[in-house]
């Protein structure tokens, strides 16, 4: 790299961080007048408020990253990895010295809908604030009444594994000018109520756009992108795109299909696995039948995406060894038309998850296998078996082609080298 | 569209022979829209627990393919609850293993450890390290009874008389192979494999030479396994576990 170019770099660095003391290393003004700040301290005992909270928590899934593995509820320490770094979640129980115990609802407000600390500090976008600064205030005081509520856990906060130049937290002054805008859910008058709802759900709350898109090199997110589908940092999964109209990700999907895979973690069009298994089991299974049909009316209404032109379509020279491989392995339970046992074993005809753009998904799921989330609606789920000790990697990638270019389906094949990439298992 | 394309570069002797199969089947009437579908899925335990079976045996008697998969047939169902747990929390750590444990529920992994400790299954004759006769010696020398100059308990102390282990959460030690011991014992020194207090068998494996950890291993791996295997009931440990034992975590490396 030339010097000039890195100098440059630097001296952009040093302007930005130097506004960004300028412009954020004020103090920090209280958001609400006093006479509002009396009501909402009042009202953080009311138990129906708190009990409204612990469902609005739980679908905004706030226990999954802000509870280490084997760690209390709520009391942080899970580490989040990104591309630039790991960020430790913090504690948020109530405990004064390590968790949000001495925060006032103003502080948690202005973390939610602002991400900002609350020192006025700037935080960084692993708390998905891109999308809780939707939240409308009322749900907000909610969950910090519920938050507010937990035994208090002194747990001092994890040290921040980013290194330069992002542990400098005033360089995230340019992050949000590209990519943050804050403002609470604005309610599309020419939609119904239930469509509303849903939209709420999925753009703030819910937070699903935080991996049901791509990222960029900045890890932002792109405008017009929405709910497109895309690889997840560091994990190694890939989200699908979730539009169900044609050209979409979950083409074909119906509003049953979407409120079953939430609901129970299986659908008739597939199962959740790998983080939507966490998701699933963890909150979406929670929610209200009425909140699944409004998430459901809205990812229906999601517009129809643009079809790349077909390619000609070469079948890869593994399919013959790939075909053998799935009747030996696959086909008692997946068919050998590909389309599965109704309520049982998943379809991979079709399947979203099977033709996505990477392959990662399919690789991963045949090297790992595992069990579909277990919930109330599914409480003794069938699983399928693990592959990475049984096959290698050529053998992965010819039963991966051929599922991924059989039936309907048309997708590219993979290489044994992104089998071998894959073979890893990221666990926390 | 792709399924003209395909039957477009089929050569023509190939159609027929398919064309002559299609018919063929067309006179099996009904049977034909079942062709090529998945069979209905038996709603039995067996069934459900696949991910399971596929490396450890459809009853749980361990791989024929890899002597370093565990045996779960038949071991305490305690154990076994406490060890699925262990690789949810992290606490033991096999990357597979944790993958494959991650979504289930408290309920259903009571009930699929459960399932494995009911299963009665013969064991299967596993091969044998070549070691020499005085490292065998060493290794029943530890086993039966241990080795007081280093701290070493026997193992027999612990995990019953007849190794076969002790409900309901002692686990046997025959008809384990080689492989799976002594990774095991290597496991407890490198925390890979922890336990809540007491961590007696982190202290015991530290306390062990790494010939010692062969000769424990390939001791017991060699011994033909007794014709009842079933774990020993609570009441036969009578002996108290040595007062060092209770150190919790702390204890580790001593």
């Amino acid at each position: 790299m030339k010097w000039w170019r890195r100098g440059g770099w630097l001296l952009a660095l040093l302007v930005v961080v130097a506004l960004g003391w300028r412009y954020f290393g004020r103090t920090v003004q209280p958001v609400s007048s006093p006479a509002q700040r009396e009501t909402d301290a009042a009202a953080l005992h009311d138990p129906a408020l708190i009990a409204r909270g612990e469902y609005l928590a739980t679908v905004g899934d706030c226990a999954a990253c802000h509870t280490a593995r084997d760690g209390q509820r709520y009391a942080g320490g899970r580490s989040l990895g990104t591309p630039f770094g790991d960020v430790p979640a913090p504690n948020i129980t109530p405990d004064p010295d390590t968790g949000i115990g001495a925060w006032s609802f103003d502080d948690f407000w202005r973390a939610l809908h602002e991400g900002k600390g609350r020192q006025g500090e700037l935080l960084y976008p692993v708390f998905s604030y891109t999308s809780f600064t939707k939240v409308s205030r009322d749900d907000a005081l909610a969950i910090f009444a519920y938050l507010k509520s937990l035994p208090p856990v002194h747990r001092p906060d994890t040290e921040l594994g980013l290194g330069f130049p992002y542990n400098v937290r005033s360089s995230l002054v340019a992050w949000r000018a590209l990519y943050f805008k804050p403002g609470v859910f604005q309610p599309d008058p020419a939609q119904s109520e239930q469509w509303n709802r849903g939209a709420y759900l999925v753009q703030g709350l819910g937070h699903c756009n935080e991996c049901h898109t791509t990222r960029d090199s900045l890890g932002g997110i792109e405008q017009g992108r929405h709910l497109t589908g895309g690889q997840i940092p560091q994990l190694d999964w890939y989200a699908p795109d979730l539009s169900t109209r044609p050209g979409g990700g979950l083409a074909g999907w119906n509003a049953q299909d979407i409120v079953d895979l939430l609901k129970t973690g299986q659908s008739a069009k597939g199962v959740a696995f790998g983080p939507m298994a966490d998701v699933v089991r963890l909150s979406t299974q929670h929610m209200t039948d009425a909140d699944l049909q409004a998430v459901a009316v809205y990812l229906q209404s999601l517009p129809p995406r643009a079809q790349p032109a077909p390619a000609p379509f070469r079948r890869a020279a593994s399919h013959e060894q790939g075909g053998k491989l799935y009747a030996q392995r696959c086909a008692d339970c997946h068919g050998a038309d590909g389309r599965g046992v109704a309520g049982v074993y998943p379809p991979l005809d079709g399947n979203t998850s099977v033709t996505e753009p990477t392959g990662i998904n399919a690789i991963r799921s045949v090297l790992l296998g595992g069990f579909a989330p277990t919930t109330a609606g599914n409480p003794k789920p069938y699983s399928m078996p693990p592959f990475a000790q049984q096959l290698n990697d050529a053998d992965v990638a010819a039963v991966v082609g051929y599922i991924r270019q059989s039936w309907s389906n048309q997708a590219g094949a993979v290489q044994p080298a992104d089998v071998g990439r894959y073979r890893h298992t990221p666990i926390d | 569209m792709i399924r003209l394309d395909s039957w477009r570069r089929r050569l023509p002797g190939q159609v027929l022979r398919v064309a002559l199969a299609l018919v063929a089947l067309g006179a099996c009437g009904a049977a034909v829209a079942q062709a090529g579908a998945a069979p209905p899925a038996p709603d039995t335990m067996q069934q459900r627990v696949a991910a399971c079976t596929s490396c450890h045996g459809a009853h749980g008697e361990g791989s024929p393919d890899s002597v370093a998969i565990p045996r779960l047939a038949g071991k305490p169902a305690g154990y076994l609850i406490q060890q699925l747990e262990y690789f949810q929390t992290g606490q033991r750590r096999h990357a597979p293993m944790e993958y494959v444990v991650r979504q289930l529920s408290p309920a259903y992994l009571r009930e699929i450890a459960g399932y494995f400790a009911k299963q009665d299954v013969p064991y299967r004759k596993l091969p044998v390290p070549a070691v020499s006769v005085e490292t065998l010696r060493r290794g029943e020398q530890l086993v039966m009874r241990g080795d007081s100059t280093r701290g070493v308990p026997s193992c027999v102390s612990c995990h019953g008389g007849k190794l076969t282990g002790v409900e309901p959460m002692m686990p046997g030690l025959m008809g384990l192979s080689y492989d799976y011991l002594s990774t095991q014992l290597v496991s407890w020194r490198t925390r890979q494999r922890a336990a809540e207090g007491p961590y007696c068998m982190g202290v015991v494996a530290n306390r062990m030479r790494e010939s010692d950890i062969t000769a424990v291993s390939a001791w017991l791996a060699s011994r033909e396994p007794p014709a009842d295997m079933h774990p020993e009931p609570a009441s036969a440990q009578t002996e108290p576990l040595p007062g060092w034992c209770v150190m919790g975590k702390s204890g580790a490396g001593q």
